[in-house]
């Protein structure tokens, strides 16, 4: 997608606040089975007064109300939610050291499964592409797998230790085993698991982000990943797909990109959508856009500032993520404790 | 939580006047000089560990930048004294303002490590949901033995 024909004119125009929460939000996450012609959108939203909350844009009059809290679960914070790639589970994964599993029974939220072994916070949650795994991180340093079992059992299959701090964010790439982890001690690990079954770390970024890295999030195609960091710069990797498929596990992601100069508070979150377009939530209220340049010079793509939203929320917004079905459509949540639903427009002369 | 005696014998200074510059009424200055040291019976300002040039406010981008000075280079509540300057600093300001704690350079062996834990949020919050350290520091800031 070409942004620079499509005239300069960008505004990110607010569709509604979505406020409830007690408590900052931390993070949010769109049901990826919804937002179709069947489904209306759904957003699970997660906060600091330990509750996670359920969001459905009605289909009569394309307002979001809040269909669910689900509450008396988690004994503190909530960090961060995901639903599964059918969307028929929500993972939600907690400062009480426990990720809790719900299923939507009815339209009644249950919990039906406790992951418990994390010695402290969970901050991070993740499904594989097939809903065959899931993964957890957390302050102990630890990346756990779990294997998804029938009837709702997981089974802890792997302990992976290597970073030497806590770990801030795991994502799974997204048609690959692979997974990625960000952490406190500044570097990003790739790990796989060999012929006899075992994960381990194929590869560590560490001389890329110089302070703590704070997600992960890849493009549509899987070749590309961006990284947000306290360092104030997004960093942009790329590794050989191909060579991936084919089943190879030293193939290394290298740096590609580094955009700096953009932001000058800690970036918590980034979102690549489906068109290219990177989104970023940073510390100082602001939501940012970044596409790829046409007019590098050098080799490789560079990447510009589409966009720049001042005073996106009210304190520092904590997670961007694009909506799965509709296009240029975004939530965004705060310290303010609102989530913001956006569309990004091209205003029109 | 047993709380060594690090620093036995500090140095005690004598207590400084202070202009006040904060808004909100319940709070007569910007920074509250009688945050006890956890180790100490003495207010933190008058073990030097706070002096009112290393506070800066600017209230027009909503922004505070606060270093204090450790009583020792390896104090090892460093971590705990930043703290209790973050949540008192919460209370005499409006949300939505920024705070860098940091320890005044050169003042602790650990600066750098300091640091990054006492700006990094989310460490903070879960600190702060601990409460055995949330008791550590709504003592360190409610203490009327002064």
């Amino acid at each position: 997608m070409d942004f620079d024909d499509e005239g300069s004119n960008f505004e990110l125009k607010e569709i509604q606040t979505l406020s409830g929460h007690t408590d900052r939000v931390w993070s949010l996450a769109w049901n990826p089975a919804t937002g179709t012609d069947d489904a209306q959108p759904v957003i699970a939203s997660c906060s600091g007064d330990k509750t996670v909350r359920i969001w459905e844009r009605s289909a009569l009059t394309r307002s979001w109300d809040c269909k669910a809290v689900l509450e008396e679960t988690h004994t503190r914070t909530v960090r961060s939610c995901t639903w599964s790639p059918s969307g028929k589970l929500l993972a939600t994964a907690s400062f009480d050291a426990t990720t809790a599993i719900w299923e939507n029974v009815g339209g009644d939220f249950q919990c039906v499964s406790t992951l418990e072994g994390h010695e402290n916070e969970v901050k991070s949650v993740s499904w594989n592409a097939s809903e065959s795994l899931l993964a957890t991180c957390s302050r102990d340093k630890t990346v756990w797998i779990w294997e998804v079992m029938p009837g709702n059992e997981f089974e802890c299959a792997s302990v992976l230790q290597g970073h030497t701090q806590d770990v801030k964010m795991i994502k799974w790439h997204p048609t690959m085993d692979i997974l990625f982890s960000c952490s406190y001690d500044n570097t990003i690990k790739v790990w796989a698991e060999d012929d006899t079954g075992d994960w381990h770390c194929i590869q560590t970024i560490v001389s890329g982000h110089s302070s703590t890295v704070w997600a992960i999030s890849f493009n549509a195609g899987g070749d590309k990943m961006v990284t947000c960091s306290d360092d104030l710069t997004l960093k942009v990797w790329e590794a050989d797909i191909e060579g991936m498929r084919s089943g190879n596990n030293q193939v290394l992601w290298k740096h590609l990109s580094t955009l700096s100069g953009y932001h000058d508070r800690t970036i918590f979150s980034v979102h690549w959508s489906r068109e290219g377009i990177i989104a970023s939530g940073a510390a100082d209220d602001a939501i940012r856009f970044f596409v790829e340049s046409k007019d590098s010079v050098v080799d490789g793509p560079s990447y510009r500032l589409l966009l720049k939203k001042e005073k996106a929320h009210d304190m520092d917004v904590n997670v961007v993520q694009w909506s799965p079905g509709e296009n240029r459509v975004m939530a965004s949540a705060s310290d303010d404790g609102t989530i913001k639903i956006w569309e990004l427009a091209t205003s029109s002369n | 939580m047993t709380l060594g005696l690090i620093n036995a014998n500090p140095i005690v200074h004598a207590k400084k006047e202070r202009v006040a510059r904060c808004e909100d009424p319940h709070c007569d200055d910007a920074v509250d000089p009688d945050i006890r040291d956890p180790e100490h019976p003495y207010s933190l300002e008058q073990l030097s560990v706070l002096s009112e040039e290393s506070i800066t406010v600017d209230d027009k981008l909503g922004r505070i930048l606060i270093t204090f000075t450790p009583t020792i280079q390896h104090c090892s509540m460093a971590t705990v004294i930043g703290l209790c300057l973050r949540v008192k600093l919460q209370e005499c300001f409006p949300p939505h303002y920024k705070v860098d704690i940091k320890v005044s350079p050169g003042s602790h062996a650990d600066e750098e490590a300091v640091n990054k834990q006492l700006n990094d949020k989310e460490r903070v919050a879960a600190a702060l949901e601990n409460p055995n350290l949330r008791q550590l520091v709504d003592e360190c800031l409610y203490s009327n033995e002064l």
